[in-house]
């Protein structure tokens, strides 16, 4: 982009990708934003273009929105907590040397390209599953009940399948990380007295905060949105009805667009906060 | 105390035998220079004293005390490493109380040995910085405090100048020469830099393929080195090297003349040879200078003001007393012809 006729062309070549993004983001915007002061119920063959704020005051005084937002950072957390554990000790193990390293670290990142929905299937019917789960299996070797994980622990049984899949990815970003750790660093530790677990504690760990701050950041903006395996496994129901979930049934299961919108809007304005809150958490660790 | 005593001590990777049973006395208290080409093994004997490698054969003793078997941080060795290894998260000062944590010792102590570690090595302004905002010769010094806390009975170097710019890495130098003699404590210094070794060691060992070629001051290194290699290696520059006819008629089937050995002269001479490039240093110059007996150009020192340009004859005549004499095997005659 040197001289001005460079920029000028540069600025002509890219327009059409710009606006088909601004189409693309601004109109369901637009739209949401819309439909959200308005009472809309095809179902009734309602439709009020304007009724204030009274859609919002609804969504945001009924019980289940304050239920809802719970959860939803209930599951992130969980799921956060064990992709991150996961993921470093994954990484640790990956790194040593060891016999098909390729392969195995392939099969690591397998469940990455599982999509949601297969992959919520697979769990609900092949292990959660009281009758033919291998979990049932393993229960009954151990001559213990079978345990109904869908409807005895619903939440746990999601946070574990999506666990599951963003484990992958923690992973693959904490053993880039991991590699980058300079061997003479841990030696120097290992001449200074350190045992392994200081080692860890003081020297890993610490080298390993700005990948966990990245890895964190990126998962919270996309957990905040799961829906494919609550709406295949629970329905939402049992406790587990996202704020997501909710915005859904407003929509699809009431038929309340004006409503459902309203939850919608009030969404991404709750992920803007938790995504500012995060950039600054990792903007401060970035720096260091 | 630091008497460390390597008894055909042997090291394999795998099938590769990187150090051949190997042995070598360090006296307490001495400044010892490993010194070699790269790839010679000489880290990879520090890191078997360290403890860093497992030795494949033999045994290692420190104060007359068995270490084969013992883990880094029990053999009382202290090691800085070529990047420093410091720990980048932590402040200068937790950098150099890390291994004082680490063995439990209590606050006022450690403060203590941080102050006076600091002081010696000017690093109290800097105490509460991290590494990243140092300069190159202040983290090699952080690396030193963080060795010197732990009262080791013997520092391990490897090649610790090799990343500082040529100024630096002379005063580095000296403040690491003024430590020996302060604390007089062993150390174990590995380098590629012969001038290094020279300037530094009480005795050097010079290695090739894991081999010991010589131990010895860095004079008598000097004066006598024991084959060709040490011979080319020791001294700066390099020395001249001859085969053939010259060399058979001091009855030898190598001839080794130093540059600083041959004399300019104005006729005769027993090199007669061809100006080429010319090294101006001010207090010296050397030539390099095009001769029929060698393939190489003989490297010569003339005073700093000669008035010698590319292309000039020059006549040059050794001092036969500096004149080293070799066998067909590249090994030093006893005496001089």
């Amino acid at each position: 982009m040197a001289t001005e006729h460079s920029k000028s062309s540069a600025r002509f070549m890219i327009a059409p990708a710009v606006f088909v993004l601004l189409v693309w983001m601004l109109v369901p915007l637009c739209m949401t934003l819309y439909f959200s002061f308005a009472d809309y119920r095809p179902m009734r063959n309602t439709f009020d273009a304007w009724i204030g704020f009274s859609n919002y005051a609804s969504f945001l005084t009924s019980s289940s929105f304050l239920s809802s937002v719970m959860v939803t950072l209930q599951m992130v957390a969980g799921i956060l907590l064990i992709t991150i554990g996961g993921g470093v000790a994954l990484a640790l193990l990956l790194d040593q040397p060891m016999f098909g390293q390729g392969i195995v670290r392939i099969l690591v990142i397998a469940p990455f390209f599982v999509m949601p929905t297969v992959s919520a299937l697979v769990w609900k019917n092949m292990f959660f599953n009281v009758d033919n789960g291998l979990f049932s299996y393993l229960w009954k070797f151990f001559g213990a009940q079978p345990y109904d994980f869908l409807s005895q622990s619903p939440l746990l049984s999601i946070v574990v399948i999506v666990a599951w899949q963003w484990l992958p990815f923690a992973t693959l970003i904490l053993l880039t990380a991991v590699q980058s750790l300079s061997s003479e660093q841990l030696e120097a530790a290992e001449m200074d007295g350190a045992p392994g677990y200081s080692r860890f504690w003081y020297i890993i760990l610490p080298h390993l905060s700005r990948a966990i701050t990245v890895v964190i950041l990126i998962q919270t903006i996309f957990l905040l949105s799961i829906f494919a395996e609550i709406f295949v496994t629970t329905n939402g129901a049992f406790g587990t009805r996202t704020l997501t979930y909710l915005v859904y049934q407003r929509v699809l299961e009431s038929q309340n667009i004006g409503l459902g919108s309203a939850g919608g809007i009030v969404a991404v304005i709750l992920a803007n906060i938790v995504a500012i809150f995060l950039m600054r958490i990792v903007g401060k660790n970035l720096d260091n | 105390m630091g008497r460390i005593t390597l008894d055909k001590v042997q090291k394999k990777f795998g099938e590769v035998e990187v150090i051949p049973p190997l042995d070598l006395t360090i006296e307490d208290g001495e400044f010892v220079v490993f010194v070699g080409p790269s790839g010679c093994g000489k880290s990879t004997l520090l890191r078997l004293i360290a403890g860093l490698e497992d030795v494949t054969g033999g045994e290692i003793r420190i104060d007359g005390k068995p270490a084969t078997d013992l883990p880094p941080a029990k053999r009382g060795l202290a090691m800085v490493f070529q990047s420093y290894a410091l720990y980048p998260h932590m402040s200068v000062r937790k950098n150099i109380a890390f291994p004082m944590k680490m063995a439990g010792m209590d606050q006022a102590e450690q403060e203590r040995r941080i102050t006076k570690a600091a002081d010696a090595l000017n690093l109290t302004d800097y105490l509460d910085r991290r590494p990243g905002q140092l300069s190159g010769g202040q983290r090699q010094r952080v690396a030193i405090g963080r060795a010197i806390v732990r009262e080791p009975a013997a520092f391990l170097f490897d090649e610790p100048l090799s990343n500082l710019d040529a100024a630096l890495r002379v005063g580095m130098r000296m403040e690491i020469s003024e430590l020996h003699k302060t604390l007089a404590t062993t150390m174990v210094y590995v380098t590629h830099d012969q001038v290094e070794a020279m300037t530094m060691a009480d005795k050097i060992v010079v290695l090739r393929a894991g081999h010991i070629e010589q131990v010895g001051s860095p004079l008598e290194l000097y004066k006598a080195p024991r084959n060709t290699f040490v011979a080319g290696f020791i001294g700066s520059p390099k020395m001249n090297l001859l085969t053939g006819a010259t060399a058979a008629k001091h009855n030898a089937s190598t001839i080794g003349i130093r540059p600083e050995h041959l004399d300019v002269v104005s006729e005769g001479g027993t090199f007669t040879g061809r100006v080429g490039v010319a090294e101006h240093l001010g207090s010296d110059t050397f030539f390099h200078v095009h001769i029929p007996e060698m393939t190489e150009p003989m490297t010569v020192r003339a005073g700093g003001e000669v008035g010698l340009r590319h292309g000039d004859t020059i006549h040059l005549e050794p001092r036969a007393e500096h004149i080293h004499r070799f066998d067909d095997k590249g090994l030093r005659f006893a005496c001089h012809a």
